[in-house]
């Protein structure tokens, strides 16, 4: 993992003690709301539905067992024992007091860790593959360049007032595990015909309002000129992108109203102004980034065979754990959807007892996933049954990755003020409807994404299913979306029709399954089913 | 009727003005009327109140309930989380949000 060195560190320590005055003036009314505003959110600190909430980054979803344990602290000591894992591999504390968000943000940095950039029209948190270093099926680790494009776009001064916000996604295998092509940057690091490392270059996705699949702009660059392709990217943006209307200000927008061909030409063009200026990060700071992500001192004498025989464990392994690049090993995932829970909610003491497994079984690391849940990449396979018992204790051992119950679902209206209905409720009776093991099992992978609001948090349009909360006149209503998918085979979901009630979404989602298992052909995914047999076939079985 | 709320300025909670100060609970509001913008100058400039604004409500045999679901839901805390909200001990509070 990546440690600070002290520029690092001095631009952290000095980002808090700076918000430190910033809320003592405000406190004393030295500076008003409207002028401290967007102080806060460049720390991270939003005013929500109840309180202030702030977003700490996790850098790519990668941290180590000291920085989990320093999240449960901050739970237990400056919020209310739990936190919120969110869509975009961060954590969310929802009743932060303003008087305390300085000393909070100090103890992040003694772990080095912070919350800045976590709001605003900048470049946010880098995200990235969940596996990276442990996946069998990468082909480089692509958490080194994550962290470059990190420390880049950390104050980056030309990129801290864009039109809008901004994300990067960046991934190094054919399977696509990060949304990648639904961010404004999607990069995939490719090896061209002479086996020399590059990446592609996607540009123009995402949620929100106008939801689009990123467009792929170019299929190889050099991974050492990587940086000033995603400026040159970034500048067009920055110089073009509309700052009249805010709803048509991301870079998707600017994509789409150019056209590809234009967009890409003019990007080309600052490519090759920015090779002349070099500057491309030297290539003795690459290594030196690289060399953090080394692999960990793995037994290449660890055995493949795993003891079954307990029925629970088989059905947790065979759902939750992930073919890893060593042999002897495993990725495991453990599932934040308890059976009628809150989805990517954990208590203080679980994300305690998280921090001791990875430092007891997988070398001291920890992920957390877009989808809300938590990887520790690096088990010994010898090492699953202990793991397993352990997380079974603590009600963190739910085998249903991927399955219609490990939904994705936004904050909603129960925290956030954009929001128009609530979100989690919904994912509970969800929860508890599909929650018999052979039920969920049978329907097989099914990627269920509810948001609350337009803006898609919950990612719904690149749910298999999608649920989006709307107010009708005041009383909530759930649009339900069919044929969404996040992966390498991106599609957006689109609308069936009419909006439902809560209990009315429901039971729309169990004719569709039903429906689904009715017309499933071999192995096909509910997914492919609909993509297969069409939308008409599965608006016919919900409205008649 | 309107009622006057916004966020305490330290810690975040959502306040209610009861007439002569700020509550928690929503039960304690008052009914503004016309008077709601100058309350809410006055009071955003003494630093207690945050983000404050005026809302529609229905007087009810409870007290004041905000007219949107929203509002509702902000007066009593997260329907998820009733351990959380102002009525801990209710198991039924979230009944008055919905």
């Amino acid at each position: 993992m990546y440690q600070y060195d002290q520029y690092d560190q001095q631009m952290v320590d000095t980002r808090v003690e700076e918000f430190r005055d910033q809320v003592k003036r405000r406190l004393a009314g030295e500076i008003t709301e409207d002028q401290f505003k967007p102080l806060r959110l460049m720390n991270g600190l939003y005013l929500q539905l109840h309180a202030y909430m702030l977003r700490v980054a996790i850098p790519y979803g990668t941290l180590n067992g000291k920085q989990m344990r320093m999240l449960a602290h901050i739970a237990r000591k400056y919020d209310r024992d739990y936190g919120h894992f969110t869509t975009r591999q961060n954590i969310q504390y929802n009743w932060i007091k303003l008087e305390d968000a300085p000393d909070l943000l100090a103890e992040l940095a003694s772990v080095e860790m912070h919350a800045i950039q976590t709001s605003g029209n900048c470049i946010r948190n880098i995200s990235s593959d969940q596996f990276a270093g442990a996946a069998a099926d990468e082909i480089a680790d692509p958490r080194p360049w994550a962290e470059i494009l990190r420390q880049w776009s950390s104050f980056h001064p030309e990129f801290s007032y864009l039109p809008r916000k901004f994300k990067i996604a960046v991934i190094a295998s054919d399977t696509d595990r990060a949304a990648m092509k639904l961010h404004d940057i999607g990069i995939q690091l490719v090896h061209n015909d002479a086996g020399e490392l590059g990446a592609k270059f996607f540009v123009g996705g995402g949620m929100g309002r106008t939801p689009m699949i990123a467009p792929e702009i170019r299929d190889f660059v050099p991974a050492d000129e990587l940086i000033s392709y995603a400026e040159a990217c970034l500048r067009v943006y920055n110089r073009y992108g509309r700052r009249d209307n805010k709803y048509k200000a991301r870079i998707k927008i600017l994509v789409h109203e150019l056209g590809k061909d234009e967009y890409t030409r003019q990007v080309e063009e600052e490519f090759a102004h920015m090779k002349e200026l070099g500057l491309n990060p030297p290539v003795e700071e690459l290594a030196r980034i690289t060399e953090y992500f080394a692999d960990p001192a793995f037994d290449t004498q660890a055995s493949d065979e795993l003891d079954l025989s307990d029925p629970d464990f088989a059905v947790w392994v065979d759902q939750n754990t992930d073919m890893h690049k060593q042999s002897g090993y495993a990725i495991a995932t453990i599932s934040l959807k308890p059976r009628g829970g809150i989805p990517g909610d954990a208590s203080s003491a679980q994300i305690d007892l998280m921090a001791d497994l990875a430092e007891q079984y997988s070398f001291d690391e920890l992920r957390v996933t877009h989808s809300q849940n938590i990887v520790l990449p690096h088990v010994k396979k010898s090492d699953l049954y202990a793991l397993w018992q352990k997380l079974d204790e603590a009600g963190l051992a739910p085998a249903n990755l991927d399955l219609i119950t490990d939904s994705i679902a936004c904050p909603g209206l129960d925290y956030c003020s954009l929001a128009n209905a609530r979100s989690i409720p919904l994912a509970q009776k969800i929860s508890e409807k599909f929650a018999e093991q052979g039920r969920q099992k049978e329907l097989g992978e099914l990627k269920l994404k509810i948001s609350g609001c337009i803006n898609a948090c919950g990612h719904h349009h690149a749910g298999h299913i999608g649920i989006l909360g709307v107010d009708r006149k005041g009383t909530e209503n759930y649009q339900l979306l069919l044929g969404g998918s996040a992966a390498e085979d991106t599609s957006l979901a689109k609308i069936t029709g009419p909006g439902f009630t809560e209990d009315g979404v429901i039971e729309a989602i169990e004719t569709v399954t039903d429906l689904y298992l009715q017309e499933k052909q071999g192995d096909e995914r509910f997914i492919d089913t609909y993509r297969r047999v069409g939308m008409e076939k599965f608006k016919e079985a919900i409205y008649g | 009727m309107k009622l006057l709320t916004g966020n305490d300025l330290k810690t975040g909670d959502v306040i209610w003005w009861n007439g002569l100060d700020w509550s928690r609970f929503v039960a304690d509001a008052v009914d503004v009327a016309e008077d709601g913008e100058a309350i809410l100058q006055r009071e955003e400039a003494s630093r207690r109140v945050n983000a404050s604004y005026i809302i529609d409500a229905e007087q009810t045999d409870e007290g004041p309930r905000p007219t949107h679901i929203k509002e509702r839901v902000r007066a009593l805390g997260p329907t998820v989380r009733p351990d959380l909200t102002l009525k801990p001990a209710d198991p039924n509070a979230a009944d008055w949000v919905i």
